[in-house]
């Protein structure tokens, strides 16, 4: 291995996460910010020091969208926030893709797609 | 340094608009637009020393720019910023011309995207952590916005629709326009769905365009042909380029670029005479309204309703027909300043707004990402 080298890079070791079922993502040591997407710095206060953690995967939808499709049912786009404090692009499995209301509780499960695994979430079972 | 009043536009011109045909380029238009605003202007090709532009087209636009025309600046600004660019480059110059890096410039944009086959032409790079889940850029992003603002706010799609029926009531009066038949609430809403909550009405058009804007110091300014457009203030902003990043999608950066641009004008919102604000969608115009001091934050869906942003409303907001029914060629911020340069002027003929002296131009760029804000008034504003 040659020249200066930082640790894994934040996207692999991200999709480790998936891989092994969890939702990752960073804190920061300096101030506690929750950070994602994943990155080498902290966009809060600028520090280096970022963890990882495993998120509980439990959240609350922000906004929604049903993307429509001339041949097919729309498909949900979702920005889902998460109980630790930060927020991602996601969308919602399990119902319509019109019928995902914003405020809903939803859980995170990874879905093994083509390019990869993918994080996605659903309602709230009760 | 302020640089209020020590620049004013000079010449103003769009290239054909709506759908040039096959076969000509964005240059071609760059270069039809660039020649009728040295005309308009009373400038030679020769005068012009500084150079901006930006373009989804070509990679390093002002050197293909100044290679086709011919020009070849000591000061060149290529700063991509989407759809707000050249209401910055608008805030670049003044700085160059001021600090004498340049005298003339001209900013300039061309697209021929309609007759490229209809649909936006972008070099936007999705981020890896939203493409998976397939967003339709830039509707999907702006929808999402869309979304939370109606449940902050219980804003309706009815009020998006008054936005939509607002700019074609514009349009009507603008032989330019592209789109000019009657439209109602009913329409919009019984549009195809793109992404909910906005349909096809809800979206700016696809079409081919560009135009030119010449800019020069306030002394050179007063010898020229036009009555000079200065620029008052203007002010940048960003906070995010990725939808799921914006901090809050109820707010944008405006609420920092419009404060910077008021304050460098000594301007309040209401002495707004025209307010061009960027209608990529018809959600953009109600929060630019919020986050510009036309009204409280919320208050934009009741603020559009009841025509009050329509010709003979309470402000005239979009006078062209704006990016939803006038023209809007992938980047759109040029035409919205060619617009108010026109009032101005006074030269907008029925759409006219009687007697207007200061114009707010808002750029947007990217999914709310850059927000590009400037003041422009005439010489009894000076």
């Amino acid at each position: 291995m040659a020249g200066f080298r930082a640790d894994k890079p934040p996207a692999e070791v991200y999709r480790g996460y998936l891989e092994s079922g969890r939702l990752g993502f960073q804190r920061c040591a300096g101030c506690g910010a929750a950070v994602f997407y994943p990155r080498v710095l902290c966009p809060a206060c600028g520090g280096t020091s970022l963890g990882w953690e495993t998120s509980g995967g439990r959240g609350m939808v922000y906004a929604t969208t049903a993307v429509y499709h001339r041949d097919r049912e729309p498909h949900n786009v979702a920005l889902v926030e998460l109980e630790e404090g930060f927020r991602m692009m996601s969308r919602v499995d399990g119902l319509p893709a019109e019928e995902v209301r914003i405020g809903t509780p939803v859980v995170f499960e990874v879905r093994r797609e083509e390019g990869g695994p993918v994080a996605v979430f659903v309602p709230e079972e009760g | 340094m302020s640089l209020r009043d020590r620049v004013a536009v000079v010449g103003a011109a769009e290239s054909d608009l709506g759908e040039v045909g096959p076969g000509f380029t964005p240059l071609d238009l760059i270069g039809q637009a660039t020649s009728r605003a040295l005309d308009d202007a009373g400038l030679t090709r020769d005068d012009v020393d500084g150079l901006f532009s930006a373009s989804a087209y070509y990679h390093m636009p002002t050197l293909s720019v100044g290679e086709y025309l011919g020009i070849r600046p000591r000061y060149s600004d290529a700063t991509n910023l989407g759809g707000s660019s050249f209401v910055s480059h608008l805030l670049h110059a003044a700085a160059a011309i001021e600090s004498g890096l340049c005298e003339v410039a001209l900013i300039t944009y061309g697209s021929t995207q309609r007759s490229d086959g209809g649909r936006l032409v972008s070099g936007s790079e999705a981020l890896p952590y939203e493409a998976s889940y397939r967003p339709r850029y830039p509707v999907s992003m702006y929808a999402l916005a869309a979304s939370r603002h109606m449940y902050e706010y219980g804003t309706t799609r009815e009020q998006l629709a008054a936005v939509a029926v607002a700019a074609r009531k514009w349009a009507r009066l603008n032989p330019r326009a592209f789109r000019r038949g009657p439209l109602t609430v009913d329409d919009v809403l019984g549009a195809r769905m793109v992404s909910s909550p906005l349909g096809v009405l809800d979206c700016c058009l696809v079409t081919d365009g560009g135009g030119a804007l010449l800019l020069t110091s306030a002394g050179r300014a007063r010898d020229l042909r036009q009555p000079p457009v200065y620029l008052l203030g203007a002010g940048e902003a960003h906070h995010h380029r990725n939808i799921s990043q914006m901090p809050d999608l109820t707010t944008t950066a405006a609420v920092d670029s419009g404060k910077r641009a008021y304050e460098m004008a000594g301007v309040a919102p209401a002495e707004v005479d025209v307010a061009m604000l960027y209608d990529a969608f018809t959600i953009n115009t109600i929060m630019f309204l919020e986050d510009l001091g036309f009204c409280g934050k919320g208050e934009g869906g009741a603020f559009v309703e009841d025509g009050r942003i329509a010709p003979g409303g309470q402000l005239a907001v979009n006078t062209s027909g704006g990016g939803l029914s006038y023209n809007h060629p992938g980047m759109y911020g040029l035409l919205l300043t060619i617009e108010a340069v026109r009032q101005l002027r006074g030269g907008c003929g029925e759409r006219q707004v009687p007697g207007a002296r200061v114009a707010l131009v808002h750029g947007n760029g990217g999914v709310f990402s850059s927000q590009v804000t400037a003041v422009l008034g005439t010489g009894d504003t000076v």
